[in-house]
């Protein structure tokens, strides 16, 4: 494979029969497959067996989907490009001198190169939607417990659900039925949100009566697109050419725009970086090469083992983020970052509440830049983290978010990205289908 | 002038915390983007405080024992074991 989309090509046949016979489907590597290797783009996992499925692979199995393999991925789902796995990059099939975005490049990859009918990835704070964009394909971050996170190797909990990838809106919200509805194993997809239940009592989940391939139907006559002004700024203005063509076309087809401003997003890449590499430090602590990882071997005592074992599995990004993750929960800063991060998550949740008010859908950029070259971007942390502006903001909010192809410049495609309402996934495949009619 | 300047010490205190044992390239290298990003991150002094009403609720299942992993798929992933134990370095 000359895009190096995959770290393991291994075939799972299904020999259920459903929605998903005959179509071929990519997981991310950091998805668990019983027997099959899941390394998380980590030297690290190199050789880590899973000894079950994630609940969305069970799904995949019995839809009928036949696993094609282990998508290459930034390691832990940390970066933006898919340069930083410990297996190489993985290059974007539009144009191979450039990355493919991250971290769920591989799943993104090999969709646009036909290697994979459909692909499952992660969304910690845009790892489905930003190689989605960069890729020229459809990727979907659904709501926050929509879908079930059991056997998804942990970076960030509270930040990260698994999204569907695919070639037109229709198929990835076609996956998303498949994958999503309540799971005994993982409680954040148990509640009901009505507080009533069904006729015996029991909770509902908002995928028990959802169709959300059949909300693919192009109509948006009549919805209310709210264009989110505060992001378009610091946005090229090739891609904020192209987005805004997009949004000419879906006023002729009988939408309505209005601008809408949300304050608090200017403290939103700040606040997720934040609250991502806490979580991260805490997530990673299980690392140690005595239950699963490398080995450090047993010379001196447990601390210098597992510190050894961990300097040797960890590429650079990930040490940079546990480090800044133990710093910021560390005594004396913990009031200081780690709190102020959890304000500005509240606020960016009422921001977005408001601006949803006024608005069916948010409409943005996916990314505010097209895909750098390889190796152009690796060097400053700091200006790849603010890459990540348009869509950080969505998953400290909970919200679902849908990036579709809106249009190319110079031959690189450019991605629109709907936000809808809390388990509003209907409303972002409609209006992201007309985007694509 | 930023209050949270991160010297090379700084860096090695919080490496050892989280245990990660740095180069000492790795130290240098660090040092200077931590300055940088910690920086970056001090906007959030702007903040104002805000209350937020978490959406949570616990959500508890039966006490009851339910089918999970045996001991040899459990420790299957493990480099070293002994008599159905991982086996892993001295504690201190």
């Amino acid at each position: 494979m000359s895009l190096n989309a995959f770290i393991t090509e291994e075939t799972i046949e299904s020999d259920a029969e459903g929605p998903l016979s005959g179509k071929s489907v990519a997981v991310k590597d950091n998805i668990s497959t019983e027997g099959v290797r899941t390394t998380c783009g980590s030297a690290m996992l190199e050789t880590y067996v899973p000894p079950y499925d994630a609940t969305v692979v069970d799904r995949l199995k019995d839809a009928g989907a036949t696993i094609v393999g282990k998508a290459n991925m930034d390691e832990f789902g940390m970066g933006g490009t898919t340069e930083t796995s410990a297996y190489g990059a993985v290059k974007n099939p539009v144009d191979e001198a450039r990355v493919p975005g991250g971290s769920s490049g591989g799943s993104a990859a090999a969709v646009a190169a036909g290697e994979a009918d459909l692909a499952l990835g992660s969304d910690t704070g845009g790892s489905v939607r930003n190689p989605a964009a960069f890729c020229g394909v459809v990727g979907i971050k659904p709501t926050y417990g929509l879908v079930s996170r059991y056997g998804l190797v942990a970076y960030a909990n509270s930040l990260e659900q698994i999204g569907p990838i695919a070639n037109t809106v229709e198929d990835a919200a076609a996956l998303l039925d498949v994958i999503s509805g309540p799971d005994p194993k993982d409680s954040t997809t148990r509640f009901d949100v009505g507080g009533e239940g069904d006729a015996e009592g029991q909770p509902t989940h908002p995928a028990t009566d959802s169709n959300y391939a059949a909300a693919a139907d192009g109509d948006v006559d009549g919805t209310t697109i709210g264009v989110v002004t505060d992001l378009l700024d610091g946005a090229d203005d090739r891609v904020v050419e192209t987005f805004e063509a997009a949004l000419d076309d879906l006023r002729a087809r009988g939408a309505e725009t209005v601008e809408v401003s949300l304050d608090s997003v200017e403290h939103a890449v700040q606040a997720y970086y934040v609250i991502a590499m806490s979580e991260a430090s805490s997530n990673l602590a299980r690392f140690d090469g005595v239950r699963y990882g490398t080995s450090g071997g047993y010379e001196g005592n447990w601390n210098d083992a597992f510190a050894r074992a961990r300097e040797e599995g960890f590429g650079e990004e990930v040490k940079r983020r546990i480090l800044l993750g133990t710093y910021a929960l560390s005594a004396g800063y913990h009031d200081k970052y780690y709190k102020k991060a959890q304000d500005a998550r509240a606020w960016v949740k009422r921001d977005f509440d408001d601006a949803l008010e006024a608005a069916d859908v948010l409409a943005t950029p996916t990314m505010p830049v097209l895909p750098p070259r390889l190796g152009e971007s690796l060097d400053d942390p700091l200006q790849l983290y603010l890459m990540d502006a348009n869509t950080v903001p969505v998953n400290l909010a909970n919200l679902p978010a849908i990036s579709v192809p809106a249009g190319e410049v110079d031959g690189l495609p450019v991605g629109l990205q709907l936000i809808g309402p809390k388990f509003g996934e209907e409303a972002i495949v409609r209006a992201a289908s007309a985007v694509e009619a | 002038m930023s209050e949270t300047a991160v010297d090379a010490e700084e860096v090695e205190r919080v490496a050892e915390l989280a245990r990660v044992d740095l180069a000492d390239d790795e130290v240098d290298a660090f040092s200077a983007q931590f300055a940088e990003i910690l920086e970056y991150f001090e906007a959030l002094d702007e903040v104002p405080e805000i209350e937020s009403d978490a959406d949570l609720v616990n959500v508890m299942r039966p006490d009851e024992v339910e089918a999970s992993l045996d001991q040899d798929e459990a420790l299957a992933n493990a480099a070293e074991t002994e008599d159905g134990f991982f086996k892993g370095p001295r504690v201190s």
